[in-house]
């Protein structure tokens, strides 16, 4: 890990359209930076903006407002020279293995297809590639011409694994892609994955629901909570040392290995739903469900700040 | 595969052969017989004719003989034209299939373009219109449909130009084929434009669009290699129904626009209690129909390769 910024979203906002002319809100002005070679974590419960945040920031979804800056340069994805250049940098691992691959093409088609839009290589040695990585990700060379549908959920997996480094990029977004395999698959996928961290050097934007795993992978851990960032620090920093209210629910919400201590552990619970992303409270989006909300939180909306070094908290009472 | 095939192919000869019997049978009950009402026959006269087809036997004697035939391929004589049927069917088949083929390759092609476009401009303006199109063609009968073109398109166009751009009936050029093939085709049209914005939709939304749209193909390529081929499959589907309601759609559109096709042999043999001539429309129409099936089924299976056929 280096303290090279890679990518970097600036004031970046994703709204969609939806019926009646009404905007649903899913991302509201993120700030984030991802080192070269760094795991970001980002955690935060269904429905917060994690996976429009992540397809953002690979450009599948342009914008709505606000930047997004690669390797110190803004991409303009509306641009289709520079979103397909941005392309071969960028890639994502899908959470859903069984809807991800193209159920019509055989696994051989579907990682060789990226290397061929772009045009790299030659036939014969695109076919090698293929052999090449799917001995990466642990599937045999054979496999190549068999279709999707004959494979288990973590098969599948590191077929879009596969995928996703042919076209050697740097950056990887990984749209929580363990929650849809078995336990004892996710191990080995999340290994997997750290493996080609080390050997290639790409840098991660994982997101996920599951804290355990997201602090065993996570460099630097941000909080989302409707469509915005809550907390950012170090995993270990955010661990030890949690200053958001909503931070500190969510981190108590997750099960110790032990019954004893999960019988004595305080958990914290709101109260309340999620308020919608398309009439969202005026204020600190917390504000409606937050045990410690007074008149300001309701007023202002408050920004990221740091409090120690690397340790951001958007909160007016910390 | 091959067994599968095979079984297949079983299945379809006892369809067949259940098909035949009930209609012998069903023929034979209708009231009447194919010399009544022409006048002056001699009673001697009608005994020859009636020795002639074959009809003085006992009923199940003649069901017999005319099974047996039917295994050689022999379809009897006409009553009415007094020709081989065989001849006559393999001679207006091939105008029925003309505009049948015409009319589904209209319907398909219409359709799933028609189908995708509004699927990818969902909720435009575009979207709406082809879906109303989609409407009318599922809900006026084509015989409607043949009418209302004849008279706007064929008459009043007419009129209004002085030039006869479609002409509203007979058959030879291909100007001729123009209405009846669109009056047949539109009902299929609009079950295939539907299916396909449906599936089209689905697709749409699945991350694998989304795979291919993060390896950087452009939105032609991803509707091009990924999102068609996928979408279509609901609509091979449906071919072999769409077939079938194509060819029974051709027994009243070949009348309203007077083609000398087998559909309209089909409808005057049943009138003239044509016995020979209804069987082997039948025979043919029901093998036709069997077939199309089959061969739908079999594709399925090339064209998607999650299909396994055996067993």
């Amino acid at each position: 890990m280096t303290n090279e910024v890679l990518v970097q979203a600036k004031d970046l906002c994703k709204y969609f359209k939806i019926s009646g002319g009404r905007m649903l809100h899913a991302v509201e002005g993120v700030n984030l930076e991802i080192h070269r070679g760094e795991t970001l974590g980002l955690v935060g419960e269904s429905g917060c903006g994690k996976s429009t945040l992540g397809r953002t920031m690979m450009g599948i979804y342009k914008p709505t407002k606000g930047k997004l800056i690669y390797s110190g340069k803004e991409v303009d994805l509306a641009d289709k020279k520079e979103r397909f250049a941005f392309a071969k940098k960028a890639q994502i691992i899908f959470q859903d293995p069984y809807a991800s691959l193209d159920p019509r093409m055989t696994v051989g088609s579907i990682i060789a297809e990226g290397m061929e839009i772009h045009g790299m290589y030659d036939e014969k040695k695109r076919q090698e590639r293929v052999a090449e990585l799917l001995d990466i990700v642990g599937l045999n060379r054979e496999h190549a011409n068999r279709f999707q549908h004959e494979f288990s959920g973590g098969q599948r997996q590191r077929i879009g694994i596969a995928r996703a480094l042919a076209i050697e990029p740097e950056f990887i977004v990984c749209d929580e892609p363990i929650s849809a395999l078995d336990v004892s698959i996710q191990a080995q996928v999340i290994n997997l994955l750290h493996e080609l961290q080390e050997k290639m050097g790409l840098t991660y934007l994982f997101i996920a629901h599951d804290l355990n795993i997201v602090k065993y992978i996570s460099d630097r851990i941000a909080v989302m909570y409707l469509g915005s960032v809550v907390e950012l620090a170090t995993s270990d920093e955010l661990y030890a040392n949690t200053l958001h209210p909503y931070s500190k629910a969510l981190l108590s919400a997750v099960p110790i290995p032990d019954p004893h201590k999960e019988a004595q552990k305080h958990r914290q619970i709101i109260d309340g739903d999620v308020p919608s992303p398309i009439n969202k409270p005026k204020g600190c989006a917390f504000s409606s469900r937050c045990p410690l909300a007074c008149d300001k939180c309701r007023e202002s909306v408050p920004q990221l700040r740091e409090m120690t070094p690397g340790h951001f908290v958007a909160c007016h009472l910390v | 595969m091959a067994r599968y095939i095979i079984k297949r192919l079983i299945y379809a000869i006892l369809t067949l052969f259940v098909l035949i019997t009930l209609v012998f049978f069903m023929m034979r009950m209708l009231p009447g017989d194919p010399f009544l009402g022409e006048k002056a026959i001699s009673a001697t006269a009608l005994a020859n004719m009636n020795a002639k087809y074959g009809l003085d036997k006992p009923v199940f004697i003649q069901y017999l003989m005319y099974m047996g035939n039917c295994l050689t391929g022999d379809l009897g004589m006409s009553i009415t034209y007094n020709r081989p049927v065989t001849e006559i069917v393999t001679e207006s088949f091939m105008v029925s299939a003309d505009l049948g083929i015409r009319a589904l390759i209209f319907a398909t092609i219409a359709g799933i373009l028609l189908g995708a476009i509004a699927a990818i401009k969902r909720g435009t303006i575009v979207d709406s219109l082809s879906m109303f199109v989609a409407m009318i063609g599922v809900s006026v009968p084509s015989f409607i449909l043949g009418a209302v073109f004849q008279y706007f398109l064929g008459l009043q166009l007419r009129k209004m130009l002085g030039m006869n751009i479609f002409p509203i009936q007979g058959w030879g050029t291909f100007k001729h084929t123009l209405l009846p093939a669109f009056a047949l085709g539109l009902g299929s049209l609009a079950t295939v434009s539907r299916l396909m914005r449906t599936s089209m939709l689905d697709v749409l939304s699945s991350d694998y669009i989304k795979t291919a749209r993060s390896k950087g193909l452009s939105q032609g390529q991803i509707m091009w290699r990924h999102a068609l081929r996928n979408a279509v499959m609901p609509v091979v589907t449906i071919m072999g129904p769409t077939v079938a309601s194509v060819l029974t759609g051709t027994f009243v559109i070949e009348s309203i626009f007077n083609i000398p096709g087998l559909g309209k042999y089909f409808v005057t043999s049943i009138k003239d209690l044509d016995y020979t001539m209804i069987g082997g429309t039948v025979v043919f129409y029901g093998a036709l129909l069997i077939i199309c099936t089959l061969v739908v089924d079999l594709l399925y299976g090339f064209i998607d390769p999650r299909v396994k056929l055996e067993e």
